[in-house]
């Protein structure tokens, strides 16, 4: 039967209309009629393990698995009969043979499948005798998983969903018969020397009893005992859906477990391990609690009343003695849409400059200038529930496992059902080893790369050119560009061989639907911009935009990165990129905040710290820690002492806030309600789950009572109206109104009866044509010499994230990984005398850090690795402050380093 | 008849059998003797006759004479066999087996019989094994000058869907146990959409005592190649496998150089006898897992993955090997279709029953006196294959009961020896056709022990993914355990629970039966099943009155000695290993039943016979 037909089946006498291949327990459960399962889930496959769901067909009187038997027209089906039942009794009376029954004290009474099936068949014990005496060990070296043997009953949904959701292959069965067991490699433990796990835990939250529980929240109360709140994780752009377990007694979550909710990025319920296991920060005892006002070389603590009113006065005069473009306001990707918005106002319409900017300037800045130009929209065209239909993905300066961890599964996923995939990146990273092409590009050669692409794919035909013809402007533009760009010269400047570089052509530029997904490893370029418009030129040459399995999909790295732009903490433009020099924009927010709002666009994050002590002497600072992710850290120290005024607002004392004048504590993700916007343009809710600590107050809050302290009215701060406020003035967000959340609607969403928009630029581009940029190969600002000659990448890697400050709060997370580290190559390590996991100290024309050597293969020689969230080694010590001359972003990808083996 | 005039022939039977039984040696002896007398004699090898009992067996080829057959040949019977060849000795009548033909009517002069009327082959109808221990299974022209891809060559005059209609007109059945018609899978697989598809032969044979499928892969690897390109060109495959255990070295040195062979001669690779027909084959070998035979998990295994049965639907057919259409067929399934392609459905259909035409190769072990593979038409009656082909039960014993279809099938009494052998009638008495194997068991074996034995296998190669095979199982085992372990051994609460197992072991078979995910575990609990069936009294000696009455199991046993018989000599004293029996010098003795380890030794010494068991 193919799909709508139409069949019928009658299930207990009842009769219902199936339309399309379904099964019997798909429809029973679809129809609230309970049979019993334990190893089925909607988003696996069947397994058919437990044999629980047995029903009797009326026909040939057969017992049959519901979960597997498909359903045909006519089918008459008993679910009820006490044969069905006896059978049923059967299978939990063999389950119960083998399993330890601690119920009083084992983690998931409650919360047990088994348990919840013994009580409804009244069983108490097997009629075999259940074991009395434990038989296993508990498995739990690692500080995320524990495994208890003897309670699993072997349904394969945490194998299942390890193979076929998280795809990273870390356990499966072992042995045969009844000592048939769950293991990772070798019978290591997870995490084990030669494990593939990275602690995504979702094969916990697929666990029907407690064979596999968080070992961090083991003891610290029932799920019964537990409060669930659903919200967006605070951690990088692709905004899952998270519920949170919360204990109210100790303000805290005890645990993290995957939502399935549709209309969101992680249907499935996916998380990676710092969505799973970072949430302690929220109850951390470092958090800011009262404001602090600086007295000599300290702080002391305030009142809200005294601290507001010292920051409203001196911000009032500095305005007045500098003018109001002395002051800078850096807005924060980690806050809601709400209070960007609130934030961005509070500084146009209450200090009166446009010097407003956050950290999407030092990651997605060329992305947005790029894709603006090309495009008329620097957002990721596409969904991430249509990368799976993708024929071909092209994964470029983007280390996706690590960074987006659920969409690097989902890649992972699609590469297994047969999409080809492309990799470029100087670092071979995982989804390198799985590629049907898999490049190493040097640093800062992506334009080359790219174009040499295009070169190939004009060479040898495989552009679309009705596409080109219907769609584009300017191809000509480029078409005598390119023609320079061989792979032969391709090769010479990239390392890359030149075979490479048509194979990985022939596969991008030969599918019928080809995506491209790309992050830091493009922008953070002096020619960030430029690499941008060179992919954007690959996508529009092979009609790669605007359908389902393509587009150009930049993946945001904040949890409200897209929004923070979205909300206009830009220094160019309003929410919904309107242009602070347009006329109308202007006049429609100026007539809307009720006040003359200045003309010229302000001042970029890395400017603005330029002119500090200079044309910047005050500085609000909400939500960010520049001190370790702003480059050239000694530039920032110095910038941050010669202000006249520093105030900032976060919810730890960051290594920023010790330079500032006033502290204002604030609540985090889950302390507040609003809105993030996900690198997919879903905007999705953010729920209040826990009260702020002390006096801390949401960011939102702040900025408003200040607001009136300096005699303006910036409204309220209650999500729901700031919320109003931004759809009246921004067209792409006009119809998600705070009602129509739970849709997770993708902008542009311009009416109230919209659906949102999956895919951007299906009939026309925003900007009408979409437009080709001849792009050049420049070589990176600071080439390697004889002193300095190894070329350092920055970056992130999986378990922290970004300056560290909530995810260096997690116990479990520290234990697993404590301490900063270099990669290098191993032929480097050996000639130089760096052992692994030995001392090293590494250092740049802006500075020295010292930190560990991690030696293997990951970086091509000449080159290092080092992540930048390590505060006591700050890879930004080292990093240089070039930048792009279009977006302005910092050129963090490549700076010239030495390193040397230092004793410890 | 051997034409040639000058030349003599020795051909020596190297199946694994027959090496096994020292055919090495003997080979090697006449190859030896070849080089030192530098005489007209060729030496040869060829696969299993199947005629285990007399292994090895060695062929002879002299001028002016018929193929004669000869076994057991040790180095001893091989160098009469020598100075027969070399010096015109008597032939060694005393283990010649028969002559494979006798056209000019010498033999009745020397005594010798033709093979094929002897006991062991006269009712037999050799239709696979045709080829196996008569031609070189490493010699493509011998199998090409016995008939040969013949088949196929009709096949590629045919169009796929005649091919396909062939087979079903031939009402040929899956060799591999469950019997489904194979010109039907070949349809489905046929039918369904896609341009990739393919073929895979189960060569896992994995049944305890079975061995058809080695010996036709060792013994005419050809016949299986033949087979499988005709079906991939049936169902539009171009790639197939053969799924073989790594067990069978020499079953896949034999296909691996068969299939060298066939690529040159152009009967595999692209463009095959210019129909523009191609098909690669390749060997994937087995690791051992028994439930790989099962054809999803065979699937998986090729697949890299952990050999574990998927839910079916979809079949294979729809969804098997990468996603794609893929037929899989058993060797002796395979083996079949050369036959029937090339000389028609109607040939085929002259063999067997209506339902179940053609032929079955069985594995006949057990206490039986003629023991090997046999090959008989369908609907042969149980008792004509054991008494008549096997020459009946060994020593003259009692027969007891026949275990057919491997550890999944059955055991069939006395009373079922009228018992038609085709899939249905084996299935209506409880057993099944399985793979072919068929143990015959005398009055000394206690059939708990052979459930036991039969059980402790698929315990033990449960895949361990669907709960009722792999707990049920694990408690029928542990009943059974229960059942023959002494009393005294137990704990009250271990009684307890006997009998609780006791009681309910025939539910819980049925449950497992009725509920379990794959045909392993479907079909697990029958020996179980059917020795309650047929044996109940045996269970009820065990379980009630504590005894094993074939002397078996041996926790049950308690030895004792006749104080009126002993003599106290003291030999059973000094015998016993475990200082179990106690007792002065010219006074009865006494075994401590706590001590006694029920070995047995007192009472084969005891020259009085006191020492007694009950």
């Amino acid at each position: 039967m193919g799909e709508g037909t139409t069949m019928h089946i009658t299930i207990d006498g009842n009769r219902y209309e199936v339309g399309g291949e379904t099964t019997v327990l798909e429809v029973a459960l679809a129809h609230g009629i309970p049979i019993p399962t334990l190893c089925h889930d909607p988003y696996l496959s069947n397994s058919g393990a437990c044999r629980i769901c047995l029903v009797e067909l009326e026909e040939s009187g057969q017992l049959v698995t519901s979960c597997n038997e498909a359903v045909t027209d006519g089918l008459v089906v008993r679910t009820d009969t006490e044969r069905v039942i006896a059978a049923r009794r059967d299978m939990l009376d063999l389950m119960l043979s083998d399993h330890y029954l601690d119920c009083i004290t084992c983690e998931a009474t409650g919360a047990c499948e088994l348990q919840d099936l013994a009580y409804q068949y009244d069983m108490e014990d097997s009629t075999f005798g259940s074991p009395k005496e434990r038989r296993h060990e508990k498995m739990a070296a690692n500080p995320f998983i524990e495994f208890d043997r003897d309670k699993c009953i072997l349904c394969g949904k945490c194998i299942r969903v390890d193979r076929e959701v998280q795809c990273s292959f870390a356990i499966d069965f072992a042995e045969r018969g009844f000592g048939t067991t769950v293991t990772a490699s070798l019978g290591e433990d997870l995490g084990g020397e030669h494990s593939t796990c990275v602690f995504c835990g979702q094969c916990v939250d697929a666990c029907p009893t407690a064979a596999l529980t968080f070992k961090p929240s083991i003891r610290r109360g029932r799920d019964y005992q537990l409060r669930p709140v659903t919200t967006v994780c605070p951690y990088c752009g692709v905004g899952c859906q998270l519920t949170l377990k919360l204990d109210d007694s100790t303000r805290s979550v005890v645990r993290v477990a995957g939502a399935r909710r549709e209309n969101s990025p992680n249907p499935a319920g996916q998380t990676c391990v710092k969505g799973r296991f970072a949430h302690e920060f929220i109850s951390h005892p470092d958090r800011l609690t009262v404001p602090l006002i600086r007295e000599g070389s300290g702080f002391r603590e305030a009142t809200w009343d005294e601290a507001l009113d010292h920051v409203a006065g001196k911000l009032t005069e500095v305005v007045a003695e500098h003018g109001a473009d002395s002051v800078g306001g850096l807005s924060s990707a980690r806050c809601t849409n709400e209070e960007n918005y609130l934030m961005q106002k509070f500084m146009r319409a209450v200090i009166g400059t446009n010097n407003v900017d956050h950290c999407a300037r030092l990651c997605h800045a060329s992305t947005v200038a790029g894709l603006g130009s090309a495009f008329g929209s620097g957002a990721m065209t596409n969904s991430l529930d249509d990368l799976a239909e993708a024929d071909a993905i092209f994964v470029i300066g983007s280390n996706p496992t690590e960074n987006h961890p659920v969409i690097g599964s989902m890649i992972k996923a699609a590469q297994a059902a047969g999409s080809k995939l492309v990799v470029a990146d100087p670092r071979w990273i995982e989804l390198s080893e799985i590629a049907d092409v898999a490049v190493q590009q040097r640093p800062g050669s992506d334009v080359a790369l790219i174009n040499g692409m295009i070169h190939v794919i004009l060479r040898d035909g495989l552009e679309d050119q009705e596409f080109l013809r219907e769609r584009t402007e300017n191809f000509d533009a480029i078409r005598d560009i390119v023609a320079d760009y061989t792979p032969q010269r391709v090769a010479e400047i990239t390392g890359i061989s030149a075979e490479d570089i048509e194979a990985a052509a022939h596969i991008y530029g030969g599918a019928d639907r080809a995506s491209m997904y790309f992050a830091m490893g493009i922008t953070q370029h002096h020619t960030g911009t430029d690499n941008v418009l060179a992919l954007a030129n690959l996508a529009m040459l092979t009609g790669n935009v605007g359908r389902p399995g393509t587009g150009v999909n930049p993946l945001r790295g904040q949890n409200n990165v897209q929004g923070a732009c979205d909300m206009g903490a830009l220094p160019n433009v309003y929410p919904g990129y309107q242009p602070v020099t347009d006329e109308a924009a202007r006049s429609k927010f100026s007539e809307a905040w009720g006040t003359p709002l200045p003309g010229e666009p302000g001042l970029t994050i890395v400017e603005m710290l330029k002119a500090a002590g200079s044309d910047i002497r005050a500085l609000y600072i909400m939500g960010e820690n520049p001190f370790l992710s702003d480059p050239d850290q000694n530039h920032v120290v110095k910038a941050l002492e010669s202000l006249d005024f520093l105030v900032v607002q976060d919810i730890f004392l960051t290594e920023t806030a010790e330079f500032a004048d006033v502290i204002f504590p604030a609540a985090s993700f889950a302390e507040k309600d609003g809105t993030f916007t996900n690198t997919e343009r879903r905007v999705q809710r953010v729920q209040f789950a826990l009260p702020a600590p002390g006096e801390a107050k949401g960011d939102g809050e702040i900025l408003s009572l200040l607001a009136r302290r300096m005699g303006h009215e910036i409204g309220g701060y209650a999500f729901e109206d700031v919320l109003e406020e931004v759809r009246s003035l921004t067209p792409s967000y006009a119809g998600i109104a705070p009602e129509r959340l739970h849709l997770g609607l993708q902008w542009p969403c311009p009416s109230l009866d919209h659906p949102g928009t999956k895919i951007l630029h299906t009939e026309g581009f925003a900007r009408g044509r979409g437009r080709f940029h001849p792009t050049v190969h420049m070589p990176a600002a600071e080439a390697p010499d004889e002193e300095y000659d190894f070329v350092l990448m920055t970056g992130r890697m999986l378990y922290h994230y970004h300056t560290g400050t909530m995810t260096r709060r997690s116990t479990a997370i520290n234990e697993r990984e404590p301490r900063a580290y270099v990669e290098i190559n191993q032929e480097d390590a050996r000639r130089l005398g760096v052992t692994d996991e030995g001392r090293v100290e590494v250092a740049s024309r802006r500075g020295t850090v010292t930190t560990w050597a991690r030696v293997g293969l990951t970086v091509p020689p000449g080159h290092l690795f080092m992540p930048f969230h390590y505060a006591e080694s700050p890879a930004n010590r080292l990093t240089d402050t070039v930048l792009d001359p279009v977006a302005k972003i910092p050129e963090l990808k490549v700076s010239a380093v030495k390193i040397r083996a230092v004793q410890d | 008849m051997n034409s040639n005039k000058e030349i003599t022939t020795i051909i020596v039977g190297t199946g694994t059998c027959g090496l096994a039984a020292g055919a090495r040696k003997v080979h090697e002896y006449f190859a030896d003797k070849i080089e030192e007398s530098s005489g007209p004699y060729v030496l040869k090898k060829t696969g299993c006759l199947g005629f285990c009992t007399m292994e090895p067996i060695v062929d002879i080829e002299i001028p002016g004479w018929p193929r004669l057959s000869f076994g057991p040949v040790t180095v001893e019977n091989a160098e009469l066999l020598w100075s027969m060849i070399s010096e015109g000795a008597e032939l060694p009548r005393e283990f010649v087996l028969g002559a494979h033909a006798d056209p000019e009517g010498i033999l009745e002069l020397h005594d010798v019989p033709i093979l094929w009327e002897t006991p062991f082959f006269r009712n037999q109808t050799r239709l696979v094994l045709k080829n196996s221990g008569i031609i070189d299974p490493e010699s493509l022209e011998e199998y090409l000058e016995s008939g040969g891809y013949r088949g196929l060559k009709r096949a590629l005059d045919l169009s796929p869907v005649e091919v396909v209609d062939e087979v079903k007109a031939s009402g040929l059945r899956g060799r591999g146990g469950a019997g489904f018609p194979t010109g039907l899978k070949w349809q489905f697989a046929h039918d369904a959409p896609g341009d990739e598809k393919y073929v895979i032969c189960n060569a896992d044979e994995g049944d305890p005592g079975a061995f058809m499928d080695r010996s036709i892969l060792e013994g005419d690897p050809h016949a299986v190649i033949e087979g499988l390109a005709i079906a991939a060109y049936a169902i539009g495959a171009s790639k197939g496998y053969v799924y073989c255990r790594a067990e069978y070295p020499l079953a896949i040195r034999r296909l691996t150089d068969a299939i060298e062979q066939a690529k040159e001669a152009g009967f595999l690779g692209e463009n095959i006898l210019d129909s523009g027909f191609s098909f690669e084959l390749l060997i994937k070998k087995g690791a051992g897992a028994f439930v790989c035979g099962e054809e999803t998990a065979l699937i998986a295994s090729i697949e890299g993955k952990r050999g574990m049965p998927r839910p079916r639907p979809p079949y294979p057919a729809q969804s098997g090997l990468w996603g794609k259409p893929t037929n899989i067929n058993n060797v002796e399934t395979v083996a079949n279709v050369p036959f029937i392609l090339a000389d028609g459905a109607e040939a085929f259909r002259k063999y067997g029953t209506e339902e179940s035409p053609g032929t079955k190769v069985f594995a006949l072990t057990g206490n039986v006196k003629r023991s090997g593979l046999v090959e008989a038409s369908m609907g042969m009656r149980l008792r004509d294959i054991i008494f008549d082909i096997g020459g009946g039960v060994q020593g003259d014993k009692k027969f007891k009961a026949v275990q057919i279809g491997g550890p999944s099938g059955g055991c069939l009494p006395e009373e079922l020896l009228d018992t038609a052998v085709d899939y249905d009638s084996l299935v209506a008495a409880g057993a099944m056709m399985g793979s072919g194997g068929m143990v015959v068991m005398d009055e000394g074996t206690c059939m708990v022990d052979v459930a036991k034995f039969f059980l402790e296998f698929t315990a033990s190669e449960s895949c361990g993914k669907c709960l009722p095979c792999r707990e049920g199982v694990a408690r029928l085992r542990e009943t059974l355990n229960g059942i023959v372990r002494a009393h005294r051994d137990e704990s009250p609460e271990e009684s307890l629970l006997r009998f609780q197992g006791v009681t309910m072991m025939e539910e819980l078979a049925e449950v497992i039966r009725d509920s379990a995910a794959c045909g392993l575990g479907q079909t697990a609990p029958n020996p179980i099943l059917s020795t309650l069936k047929y044996f109940k009294d045996e269970y009820d000696a065990h379980v009630f009155e504590r005894r094993c009455p074939a002397g078996v199991c041996t926790a049950l046993l308690e030895y004792y000695i006749d104080p009126e018989l002993c003599t106290g000599c003291g030999l059973c004293v000094r015998k016993c290993p475990d200082d179990a029996i106690l007792g002065e010098k010219r006074h009865p003795h006494y075994i401590s039943d706590e001590k006694c380890i029920r070995c047995g030794t007192c009472r084969q010494f005891c020259p009085f016979g006191a020492i007694k068991v009950r």
